[in-house]
């Protein structure tokens, strides 16, 4: 027993007191936190998101900053796990940021929230799709520059039956929150609208192949596949379907609607439908983004990219309209100013959902997404 | 050192440098990207000299490490002053009255930890004590009964999960009636324990006959088969989505805001963790412990020697699962959240990692490798993105220079150590 | 019948891939009895190997072929010196100490070539280009089967066969089958058993790095992480069929292949890992050493 705890109690406090004690540093810097997965298997998602933040800062400081202070980066990993999460965010609140963006897992974001709530700190998630997150009102700090999953399923469902004209469906999904939760919502307002759903499962994200499950849509006689989950695995379904002949209309969502799935999924891309914000090829301030990105990091953003530069935007712009880095202020400013983003004219409802977001459906035609109208 | 010695060292370190400049060159120099399916390269030549510089420095210390590594054990002599200074502490602590009041002082230190250092190190902390008590649990297992089991997590999920579906369901019971739901945890605290050892002895019972890695790989089975559950029956668990707006343990009738409820929450866990050192001190001193570990050593001789086999594998899995089960229950009241991937393979495999670093078997090193494990992570926060890096690398470094674990359990005198031939080990090769 | 046949062939594709990081796996395994936690990443690494070396002779405008060629072999070069090293740096001190101590060393290697692939290369998924030719001859009976699965399979099995005939009838093969037995007995009788474990990640390592270049070639992607979800459906497999038999892994991973694409199948693909280890648990239940392995007597 002594032993024990004497190894319990040294090991931790001396490696607490050791680092604890070079934190502290008082300056006049406007601190905003980035926090999502930047390892572990989810990071593809986390990763761009930071990106996007130093960019924007970068920017902002090179204008000379917000009303004289400068601003200043916190980024901290959860890798999408909510115990981690909680970490992380109790992490950012002792470091005394003002606002954070992230985290990008619905899940974390959950776990973290109930910190940032007691602490007053706005939080800004670019991927967070998760429905209760704004509409249970139980996050009056959380906001999200990405549309919910039920906003999303809705249009999609709506774009089957009307434009496409589908009777029966088979719908996947990755089995995780994000994809999960459209795939549900998806296959509720098309039966809802008399489209039968003739299959629902979810398949192993990551897995080398899915062609049992792709015979399995041959053999259902669907006339159309829709995907809830994200780009790596709808590039190699709509691959694998292609190759076994199949050419049935994919719809998916906005996790495939990014220029990664079409560079991955090359030629077998074409003729993919997805829902998705505003098209932003024409957006000048997207442009600028993406090329800002290339000059800085050497290559193409990746996933929510423009979502968390939108979010960043929106932030900083709120502080400056709010002329501090007063909590109320900010919310109040982040209510009811617009502000111009790479995703479009934004703000947000008082629910926290993004207002002005334009969302609709694609279809990836010569190796480019193209709205449909 | 000789100059001969030196120029042998500086050759093999010289090797190694080209060995790695070439083993590297495609990762480090070369960056890819794709762009319309067609691969394009940009030389970083930059990244060139820094591989070669690291790799000659690092060989030649990785080589000087090994060989101080190797006669680290013969050369201890009592006048170092590292040896002078332990030898100062074991005479103290040998004394009761130091003992105490070392003891004492520890209490109060680690009592008034929350207060001194604000709620991020109190979160931490609490994380890294539930899985103390985690790995607390798997040392039964494991380091005891010899059993490597991969699949703890399914367990630690129990755990979470009856907390949080008592909450999901008889919480409204709860509201409607007038009491706080704060009480929810401390039903559910034995509750999971019960529980998590009925599910330890099912899952046991067909795996009985198996041993070493066909045990492992069959746990590694029962823990995914345990998530994919939790993932996929949405209607009762919630499915990926999982449980939120699970209640913090209320103090009394007073609902803690989250910075109060952390500290709140440490001091359970750490009476938690407090309690389970001593329930597992005593599982090792008892007829019990003695009969796993016969079982570890030999499972045939202890059957000749009238230990019932089964009963002793089955009461293994259940006292290791009972840990896993309370460990659960307070991760769920910390996060407030759960869903199933905070159970992966994973999880399983941090727990078994935390035992072997610490010293298998060994209770003060199963509590200083969780700590580490988790804690390590935390700290290096300031690392960036080569955080997870760092830590993989410190892993490796730990375990090859402290193969038995950083404190290793200490044998009763009467046991017989076998010795090993140190084969090829006297030459050390770059 | 026709369903049947359909989800029966995707299985036996399913089951090649599994088989060729299986192999690996399972020969490194029967020789030094190390779960080889980064054999799944060595196969990550064999297959950015072969994007980063043939993307720069595509560019250099070389005929597809040789590019291929010349990226495979690039590949299993790479890929062998990362499995050599990693041996010598994490394995052998451990070499006398406890199985768990190795098997701790190996999940650090693992935690460290993913990172260390995310940081230097990308974290993004990575389109891989396919520079395996089309067979012509398949087009018709595409619904059962395509090129890349038909060339998956026909590597396997080659790759299966001459692993057994190496072990068992050369020289090096002996020395192999000695070590496993008893290291220090085949030390006396003048076996290198330093060369003969490095010799077997090589190969081992190898093998991993032609899986790379043909998994990712089908699924046409890679990513830094692909390497921990292989490796662990590998690992089930090569314990399915008995771990350390060669044929056994082959056995094993066709057997999950088909477990998965039957179940998927008929039932539901929610529970498809579900399927393979109900399998697993059962076998393993009527045979504690998997269906080809040797039963080991236990001694006292």
């Amino acid at each position: 027993m002594k032993r024990s705890l004497l190894v319990l109690a040294v090991l931790a406090l001396a490696m607490t007191l050791v680092l604890s004690g070079c934190q502290k540093k008082v300056s006049e810097t406007i601190k905003i936190g980035v926090a999502g997965a930047h390892s572990g298997d989810l990071a593809s998602y986390g990763l761009p998101s930071v990106n996007a933040a130093k960019l924007v800062i970068e920017d902002i400081n090179a204008k000379g900053g917000i009303n004289g202070r400068m601003l200043e980066l916190f980024i901290e990993d959860d890798q999408c796990k909510p115990e981690l999460a909680t970490n992380t965010a109790s992490k950012l609140v002792s470091n005394n940021v003002i606002a954070v963006i992230g985290h990008i897992c619905s899940g974390a974001t959950k776990s973290a929230l109930g910190i940032y709530k007691d602490s007053k700190i706005v939080t800004i998630s670019p991927s967070a799709t998760n429905p209760p997150l704004t509409q249970s009102g139980e996050y009056p700090n959380f906001m999200r520059t990405i549309a919910p999953d039920d906003a999303q399923a809705k249009l999609a469902a709506t774009f089957i039956k009307e434009k496409l004209g589908l009777k029966k469906l088979a719908v996947l999904h990755d089995k995780g929150d994000y994809g999960k939760g459209f795939a549900e919502l998806v296959k509720e307002s098309a039966e809802a609208m008399g489209i039968e759903v003739a299959l629902f499962e979810g398949v192993n994200p990551g897995a080398p192949d899915y062609s049992a499950v792709v015979n399995k849509i041959g053999n259902a006689g669907v006339d159309g596949v829709v995907w809830g989950g994200y780009h790596p695995e709808a590039s190699k379904l709509v691959q694998q379907m292609k190759d076994k002949g199949m050419n049935l209309p994919f719809i998916s969502d906005d996790g495939v609607k990014d220029n990664t799935f079409i560079e991955v999924a090359g030629k077998y891309a074409d003729g993919v439908y997805a829902t998705g914000p505003t098209d932003t090829s024409t957006n000048p301030m997207a442009i600028k983004a993406v090329a800002d990105h290339k000059a800085k990091f050497g290559d193409e953003p990746g996933a929510f990219f423009l979502n968390a530069y939108a979010a960043t935007v929106a932030v900083v712009n709120a502080i400056q309209k709010a002329g501090g880095t007063d909590y109320d202020a900010i919310v109040k400013a982040l209510r009811s100013e617009y502000v111009d983003t790479p995703i479009g004219k934004i703000s947000f409802d008082a629910k926290g959902d993004v207002i002005g977001f334009g969302f609709s459906v694609y279809q990836v035609q010569n190796g480019k997404y193209v709205e449909l109208k | 050192m000789t100059r001969k010695l030196v120029i042998k060292e500086v050759l093999a370190s010289l090797v190694s440098m080209l060995w790695f400049s070439v083993l590297l060159f495609p990762f480090m120099v070369m960056k890819v990207n794709v762009a319309s399916g067609v691969a394009q390269i940009r030389f970083r030549w930059a990244a060139m000299p820094v591989i070669a510089i690291a790799a000659f420095v690092l060989s030649f210390l990785w080589r000087r490490a090994l060989i101080w590594n190797e006669h680290r054990g013969d050369k201890l002599s009592t006048s170092s002053p590292f040896a002078l200074a332990r030898a100062f502490i074991q005479k103290a602590l040998s004394k009761k009255p130091v003992r105490r009041t070392s003891l004492l002082v520890l209490l109060a230190l680690v009592a008034v930890y929350p207060y001194a250092l604000g709620m991020y190190h109190t979160n931490i902390m609490i994380t890294a004590l539930i899985y103390v008590i985690l790995a607390l649990g798997l040392n039964i297992v494991v380091g005891l009964g010899g059993l490597l089991n991969l699949g703890y997590a399914a367990f630690f999920a129990f755990g979470a999960y009856t907390y949080g579906l008592l909450w999901k369901y008889a919480g409204p019971a709860f509201v409607s009636a007038g009491i706080n739901t704060g009480w929810i945890f401390w039903i559910a605290l034995p509750l999971a324990g019960i529980i998590a050892v009925i599910f330890g002895i099912l899952l046991s019972l067909p795996v009985l006959r198996l041993r070493g890695d066909y045990l492992a790989i069959i746990t590694l089975a029962f823990g995914e088969i345990v998530r994919m559950v939790l993932q996929n029956s949405s209607a009762v668990t919630g499915g990926a989505t999982g449980i939120s707006l699970i209640p913090r343990p209320w103090l009394f009738n007073l609902r803690l805001p989250p910075r109060q409820a952390a500290t709140y929450i440490y001091y359970i866990v750490l009476i938690l963790v407090i309690f389970t050192i001593f329930v597992v001190r005593r599982i090792e001193d008892s007829r019990v412990g003695r009969a796993l570990e016969a079982m570890r050593e030999d499972e045939i001789a202890c059957e000749a020697m009238g230990i019932d086999l089964v009963r002793n594998k089955l009461a293994t899995f259940a006292l290791g699962a009972f840990w896993a089960g309370i460990a659960g229950v307070v991760l769920a009241a910390q996060t407030t959240y759960i869903n199933p991937d905070s159970f992966t393979l994973w999880e399983s495999i941090m727990v078994l990692m935390a035992i072997v670093i610490g010293g298998t078997g060994s209770i003060p090193g199963a509590i200083g490798g969780a700590l580490i494990l988790k804690l390590l992570p935390e700290y290096f926060r300031p690392l960036a993105q080569y955080r997870m890096l760092i830590y993989g690398i410190a892993m490796i470094i730990i375990i090859i220079f402290k193969p038995d674990g950083l404190i290793p359990r200490n044998r009763k005198k009467y046991t017989f150590v076998e010795k090993v031939a140190q084969d090829g080990k006297a030459e050390v090769q770059a | 019948m026709d369903y049947f046949l359909k989800l029966f062939l995707s299985g036996t594709a399913k089951g090649s891939i599994y088989a060729l990081i299986a192999l690996g796996y399972t020969m490194v395994y029967g020789i030094v009895q190390l779960i080889n936690f980064a054999h799944g990443e060595v196969y990550m690494i064999g297959g950015f190997v072969a994007l980063i070396v043939g993307g720069f002779f595509f560019t250099l405008g070389l005929p597809v072929p040789l590019v291929l060629l010349l990226s495979i072999i690039a590949s299993v070069i790479f890929s062998s010196a990362f499995g050599f090293t990693i041996e010598r740096l994490a394995y052998k001190p451990l070499r006398s100490k406890t199985r768990l101590s190795a098997l701790i060393s190996a999940i650090g290697i693992s935690i460290v070539l993913q990172n260390f692939v995310l940081l230097a290369q990308t974290e993004k998924y990575l389109s891989f280009p396919s520079y395996l030719p089309e067979l012509p001859f398949l087009l018709p009976v595409r619904e059962y089967i395509n090129s890349t699965q038909l060339i998956i399979l026909a590597t396997t099995s080659v790759i299966m066969v001459a692993l057994t005939l190496l072990i068992k009838f050369t020289r090096m093969g002996k020395s192999m089958r000695a070590t496993a037995q008893d290291k220090h007995m085949a030390q006396l009788v003048g076996v290198n058993i330093n060369q003969v474990i490095s010799v077997t990640f090589v190969i081992g390592s190898a093998l991993a790095a032609v899986g790379g270049v043909l998994i990712c070639s089908y699924m046409g992607q890679i990513n830094y992480y692909i390497g921990f979800i292989a490796g662990i459906k590998a690992f089930v497999a090569a314990v399915l069929g008995g771990i350390g038999s060669i044929p056994g892994a082959v056995l094993g991973s066709f057997i999950l292949g088909w477990t998965e694409s039957l179940g998927t199948g008929y039932i539901s693909s929610d529970y498809e890992d579900a399927y393979a280890f109900i399998i697993l648990i059962l076998i393993l239940i009527i045979k504690p050493d998997g269906i080809l392995g040797k039963n080991q007597k236990q001694k006292v």
